[in-house]
């Protein structure tokens, strides 16, 4: 899913994506990928709604020079977003790592789907032993049954 | 006990309400700064009066400072000065300034014209400082103990209620440590 997004994300940067690299020059591909899946992750502090790359912000300008810089150097993208989070603090990942202080965050979701399924299965099976428990007619009971619903018949 | 079940849903919803009812009011550009409880970032910074001089981060050593950022462009900094010339004159706060992406001439005559509460003053026309400290808009005060040790982050304008509610708190705090 989140590759999904990503992917859509990066689908719309790249209408606009001749004009990065006039800006930030790359010598491979391979860094500039890297450098625009970065600026599309992380987020700007000032603008809170937009990632770095489409905030005009001055601070989200200094963040994209320094990620730039940083990949320039041989930089992880690891170390990247180390870098900005000692900084910033983990509100500038737009995709949080996986920690303690996340875990709700992460986990909700699989809960809430579990607890679905769990709700799912619990409607059915008690729906199947209600259907059981309604057939379950003693001969007796059912010739009286026929013999009211053929009284009924013969009257109408 | 069927009937208990059917409340599930009203629960829930409660529960949901009472959850986004806690958010009402907070400020969501309320960031607390990555730095608190470690050093200010090292930084080797021309003083502003002073081209030639060039200060370290041991400039915070030794007693509890302020480290406002502040620059000429900022309106709110406009607002706050006041305030800040207020405490450092009346109260004895030791405040270092962190000029931030200025020009020296604009922050000289800003500071001659309005007054100069600074102890020191540190001149970043980059804003390489401010980067690291994770500055994202001015004006911003921080509260650094006498270890150098950023211990709280105030977004925005200081002002007497600011002082007196939260920054002066942390200042006695800190200062009775040290």
């Amino acid at each position: 899913m989140a590759r999904v997004l990503l992917l859509l994300s990066m689908m719309m940067v790249s209408l606009s994506a001749a004009a990065i690299t006039d800006v930030y020059p790359f010598d491979s591909d391979a860094d500039e990928a890297r450098f625009r899946t970065l600026v599309a992750e992380l987020r700007c502090p000032k603008c809170q709604n937009q990632n770095i790359f489409d905030s005009n912000a001055p601070i989200a300008k200094d963040m994209r020079d320094e990620v730039y810089r940083m990949l320039l150097d041989g930089a992880s993208d690891q170390e990247v977003k180390d870098a900005l989070v000692n900084r910033f603090g983990e509100f500038v990942l737009y995709k949080p790592e996986f920690n303690q202080r996340t875990a709700l965050l992460w986990v909700t979701p699989l809960i809430a789907i579990l607890g679905g399924i769990l709700i799912v299965i619990g409607v059915v099976v008690r729906s199947r032993q209600r259907e059981h428990s309604t057939v379950s007619l003693t001969d007796d009971e059912r010739r009286k049954a026929e013999r009211i619903l053929g009284g009924d018949d013969s009257a109408s | 006990m069927r009937r208990i079940l059917l409340f599930i849903p009203v629960a829930l919803a409660v529960a949901l309400g009472i959850v986004l009812f806690a958010g009402i009011g907070k400020d969501p550009t309320h960031l607390e700064s990555a730095l608190i409880g470690k050093p200010v970032p090292a930084f080797a910074l021309a003083d502003l009066q002073n081209p030639d001089r060039v200060h370290h981060d041991d400039v915070f050593k030794g007693q509890v400072s302020l480290l406002n950022v502040w620059g000429t462009w900022c309106p709110a900094c406009r607002d706050e000065h006041d305030d800040l010339v207020r405490l450092a004159a009346e109260e004895g706060v030791h405040i270092i300034g962190l000029n931030y992406k200025d020009n020296r001439d604009a922050a000289l005559q800003w500071l001659s014209r309005l007054g100069n509460p600074y102890a020191l003053s540190l001149f970043d026309p980059q804003g390489k400082l401010g980067f690291d400290l994770g500055v994202y808009g001015a004006p911003e005060t921080y509260v650094v103990d006498a270890d150098g040790i950023v211990r709280y982050r105030h977004v925005g304008v200081v002002n007497d209620q600011v002082w007196n509610e939260i920054l002066q708190p942390l200042v006695r705090q800190y200062g009775g440590q040290g």
